[in-house]
């Protein structure tokens, strides 16, 4: 019988206990792998992209959690894909520290507000960020929207608030903030691609 | 990528310059390892250090930075000069026998047309000489003087390798050994690839550093070839995806281009990018641009966009000049611009010149940033010692902060290098609430458009039009949004061959961008990507790796655009007749009633090679260009400028015309450049294995791995210098200082330059004043607000510092 590493992991992960693994004829070898298979065994996993380098490593994700409505999942290992045409299970030092990035002390949990002159953040709704951040927008945009130049064509252009968008968000995020931000007129507008 | 990762294991020479794979793209790399332990590939790197890319090649060269033009200008010399070029790939597939204008002239370092107060040329020589047919007149002899072979070899003829070697400091038998490799893969069935990444694009002269590479690639034939190509590695992970989508202020979706405020005409507009062939029988591909430009008004605005309207035309914003983000921070230091947000980018730290850059963004009204991290961006205001040095309480700029998702906490589709756009998945929910950067644009907009609904304002028609039919319009979902961009037939599609069969019906899914239409029957948000999301469903998330030619090319593997080709112009893998140059490396062919092979064809399918077309589909010649007619800004061919901070305060070449005389300085920043008298050593900036630019230095690992910010210097400056390994060193050019720890390397060697000897420092640059690691000073304090006269990407790789002992 030949199994791959990974139908070993779903063989195990079905319930077959250690020795019921070696009756089935596993080799000395194959059966090693079973003490990491323990520690995997109740994950989940996901299939997903290095976010760092455009190499775009595939990864699988590990959780606990089954997915199930109610339950939250937590990503506790990530490890490079084998069958990925480009990485081949493999990860650099980056990639092998995503989890420390999705744990990261530093990620951003709620919406935050600095007040002009300000030395603090102070934490505010949603609701309350996006209505300051749409009349901020709307504030200028309506004082300096340019319909007409001054030869009289229509130009339909707004200069006077900049956007940067990500170059690590995902083709989605890009397509509609390109849609939306256009939309307005604006034209400062770039991302990483330029630097 | 014009080829792929993968098909790097095809290349019998591969030459990593502009970039250092090993360390910057680890495991992209080790297909070049694959390349040499099955392919027998030799390995070249030429570089400013001796990288851990040079320490696996074969053969290792080194060149002072800011000069590749001058290194690759002295290969065509040596290709053209030993006649080292593919013939019969050089004479069908490049412009190499058409004739040039008359008035063209290079002299003295500079082209026809030249404006000096301007800063730019006026390129009406840079064109083709047209015959009495209309179309550009060629000599198939190549032996007319104004052909463009003929003035190629002049221009180049100046590039000896003694001039090479005075230029960029490289020993000339390391130059010629250099070329003599290059130039073995001239023979067909001999492949090189070209391996580069921002160690080309940050230079005032980048784009031309990647054209000149790209013009070896032609004379030697090995464009289009499996192991060929010219291959950008790329920085961010989406980044490729980002530039396709054309988040950049000149660009629409799938390279469509911002109309300028000169061409209000739609029909003009379109005319203009309309392409007509230039050679008989040629396709030049973007004749079909009304048909990807109106399906993507379609996408946008839905009905509202009809013929009649012009399909919105109006409501696109018309360019008086390009608004990238050196001319953003330009018109934000004078206080011209009152509100920025950045949505997960950090340009306190990823533009020239912080200083300038803290001072521009101090006069904002408003800043808003969408990230995952706490960034130096969203923290400028605050005083962090010498780290950052400011007074809040004078800082009047209201911040908002907004917390997004990352990469593991939610689905979507990235872009590789490659090409490839590759589907993920969501593994957990985000931390407290972080949202989606979809859903916090669509909460914005919503606001706005709310706002807009209940007050009236400034051109409301474009926002309130907007197609926004997301079944939840707060949190559109990336499959919605992935649909939206590949397209769907607006009414049933039928075969243009056979009017009564139903192609495609009302409402289905594009297969690819050959069925986009002009009149308004179709939409798709990005030609390229049709193709992605079709009828069989998410083709970005195939995982099937089998590789039946074992050339690489997974075809079933996610999807490649454009329509799934994995190497780009892979036509010109087969001499006029259609037969593979190698049929070891048979990519296409043509089988006798239409073109096919392993990987899709980058042609019209069914045109046999006795119709005469060219390769070059997207040009309106048909051919590559070694001229390059008047797209690029600087000139047709690339010539040697020094960096704008030069160590030698000369060139060599031409003293009067020194730096590129058509890049864009502003005024200020033409002061803030340093002499070579002051500041003696070449400063140069780059990236380690173990950080991601600012944003690893807020995971532990990466941390513990590379804590603390260092200088690199060779022994001999360190002796000089008084320097030991472990010594805090500080570091200055005109703008600025840093200090760091001094790692005192053999891998750096003092190089001599027309006469003098030029001493590199190399500056990593993953600390600032944010992170769980070690705080340090942002690099950028250092580099010169200046870019390539292109793309005004900045010049971070040439700069001028000086060093002590702290
Ligand atoms: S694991 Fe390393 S090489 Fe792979 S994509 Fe991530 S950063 Fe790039």
């Amino acid at each position: 019988m030949k199994v791959t590493r990974r139908q070993f992991f779903k063989i195990s992960a079905g319930g077959l206990g250690s020795s019921s693994i070696a009756m089935l004829g596993f080799s000395p070898g194959e059966a090693q792998a079973e003490v990491r298979t323990f520690k995997l065994a109740r994950s989940t996993e996901t299939r997903n992209t290095c976010p760092y380098c455009s190499v775009s490593c595939g990864l699988i994700m590990h959780s606990l959690g089954d997915r199930a409505k109610n339950a939250e999942s937590a990503i506790f290992h990530i490890e490079g894909d084998p069958d990925h045409p480009v990485n081949r299970g493999t990860l650099c030092p980056k990639g092998a520290g995503l989890v420390d990035f999705i744990h990261s002390e530093n990620r951003l949990k709620y919406p935050e507000y600095r007040a002009p002159g300000s030395r603090e953040w102070k934490r505010i709704s949603w609701d309350e960020a996006f209505t300051r951040v749409a009349r901020l927008m709307k504030d200028d945009r309506d004082k300096n929207f340019i319909a007409k130049n001054a030869a009289g064509v229509t130009v339909n252009r707004w200069v006077t608030t900049g956007f940067l968008a990500a170059s690590a968000s995902s083709n989605e995020s890009g397509y509609i903030t390109h849609k939306a931000i256009r939309s307005l007129g604006a034209l400062a507008f770039d991302n990483q691609a330029r630097v | 990528m014009t080829n792929h990762w993968v098909d790097i294991k095809n290349a019998n020479v591969i030459v990593v310059m502009g970039g250092n794979a090993a360390e910057a793209h680890p495991c992209g790399f080790k297909w070049v390892t694959e390349a040499k332990a099955h392919n027998h590939a030799t390995l070249l790197v030429v570089d400013p250090r001796f990288t851990r890319s040079a320490s696996v090649a074969d053969y290792y060269a080194p060149i002072r930075t800011g000069t590749d033009i001058a290194f690759l200008g002295g290969v065509i010399n040596y290709l053209l000069s030993h006649d080292k070029i593919q013939h019969e790939y050089v004479k069908a597939y490049t412009n190499a026998t058409f004739i040039v204008n008359e008035g063209y002239k290079f002299d003295e370092g500079l082209f026809s047309g030249y404006d000096e107060p301007g800063r730019k040329y006026d390129k009406s020589t840079w064109s083709y000489e047209i015959g009495a047919d209309g179309f550009a007149a060629v000599d198939e002899t190549m032996q007319h003087p104004r052909c463009v072979l003929q003035l190629l070899k002049q221009h180049y003829s100046r590039y000896t390798p003694e001039a090479v070697s005075n230029i960029c400091g490289t020993p000339k038998d390391a130059f010629l050994k250099v070329c003599e490799t290059i130039a073995t893969t001239s023979a067909p069935n001999r492949a090189l690839t070209f391996m580069y990444a921002l160690g080309w694009t940050q230079h005032s002269v980048g784009s031309q550093m990647i054209r000149t590479a790209a013009m070896v690639q032609l004379l030697l034939g090995n464009m289009g070839v499996a192991g060929g190509g010219m291959n950008a590695l790329r920085g961010h992970s989406n980044i490729q995806g980002l530039t396709d989508l054309g988040l950049l202020s000149d660009l629409l979706p799938g390279y469509l281009t911002l109309p300028r405020e000169n061409e209000t005409d739609y029909q003009a507009y379109v005319d203009k990018r309309t392409q007509k062939p230039v050679r008989p029988g040629q396709m030049s591909y973007w004749q079909n641009y009304p048909k990807f430009h109106v399906s993507l008004m379609k996408s946008w605005y839905g009905d509202t966009a009809t013929r009649d309207n012009n399909w919105c035309f109006d409501w696109l914003p018309k360019l008086d000049k390009v608004y990238d983000v050196l001319q953003v921070f330009e018109l934000m230091f004078h206080g011209k611009l009152n509100g920025y947000v950045c949505q997960g980018f950090n340009p306190l730290a990823a533009f020239p010149n912080r200083a300038k850059l803290s001072k521009a963004m101090s006069q904002l009204k408003y800043l808003v940033v969408i990230d995952p991290l706490a960034t130096e961006t969203s923290c400028f205001w605050e005083n962090h010692g010498e780290f950052n040095d400011v007074d809040p309480a004078t800082i009047q700029t209201e911040v908002i902060r907004l917390p997004s998702t990352c990469f593991a906490e939610e689905n979507g589709s990235l872009t590789n290098s490659g090409r490839w756009l590759q589907w993920h998945y969501k593994g957990a929910e985000p931390p407290g609430e972080a949202k989606p950067d979809v859903d916090i644009i669509a909460g914005i907009f919503l606001k706005l458009r709310e706002l807009y609904k209940k007050e009236g304002g400034a051109f409301p028609d474009a926002l309130m039009n907007l197609t926004w039919n997301y079944r939840i319009p707060h949190a559109p979902s990336p499959e919605e949004l992935a649909m939206e961009y590949n397209g769907k037939a607006l009414a049933d599609l039928t075969d243009p061959k056979d009017p009564t069969k139903v192609v495609l019906k009302k409402g289905q899914q594009l297969d690819g961008f050959a069925q986009l239409k002009d009149d308004g029957t179709t939409s798709s948000g990005c030609w390229i990507y049709s193709g992605a999301w079709t009828e069989k469903g998410n083709m970005m998330a195939r995982r099937d790796n089998s590789d039946p030619s074992g050339l690489g090319n997974t075809l079933n593997w996610a999807f490649a655009w454009p329509a799934n080709r994995r190497v780009l112009y892979n036509r010109a893998s087969c001499d006029p007749s259609g037969k593979p140059w190698d049929p070891k490396r048979t990519l296409v062919y043509w089988d006798g009633a239409k073109w096919t092979g392993p990987d899709v064809p980058d042609f019209k399918a069914d045109s046999p090679p006795s119709e005469g077309m060219n390769p070059f589909i997207m040009q309106a010649e048909g051919v590559g260009r070694l001229f390059a007619l008047d797209k690029m800004a600087e000139g047709p061919f690339p010539e040697h400028y020094e960096p704008f901070e030069t160590p030698i305060d000369t060139n060599p070449l031409h003293p009067k015309v020194i730096s590129n005389p058509a890049a864009r300085v502003f005024k200020g920043d033409l002061e803030a450049f340093g002499k070579g008298k002051e500041y003696p050593y070449a400063g140069t900036t780059y990236r380690l294995t173990e950080h991601f630019h600012f944003w690893t230095k807020h995971t532990k690992l990466s941390s513990i791995m590379q804590p603390e910010q260092f200088v690199e210097i060779g022994e001999e400056l360190a002796k000089e210098k008084g320097i030991k390994a472990g010594d805090r060193i500080k570091v200055w050019s005109h703008r600025g200082f840093i200090k760091a720890v001094a790692v005192v390397t053999k891998r750096i060697r003092p190089l001599t330059v027309n006469g003098q000897t030029v001493h590199h420092v190399g500056i990593p640059f993953h600390w600032g004043f944010k992170g769980v690691a070690k705080s340090g000073y942002l690099a950028n304090t250092l580099t010169p607000f200046v870019g390539d006269a292109n793309t005004q990407t900045p010049e971070f790789k040439s700069f001028l510092v000086n060093i002590e002992k702290v």
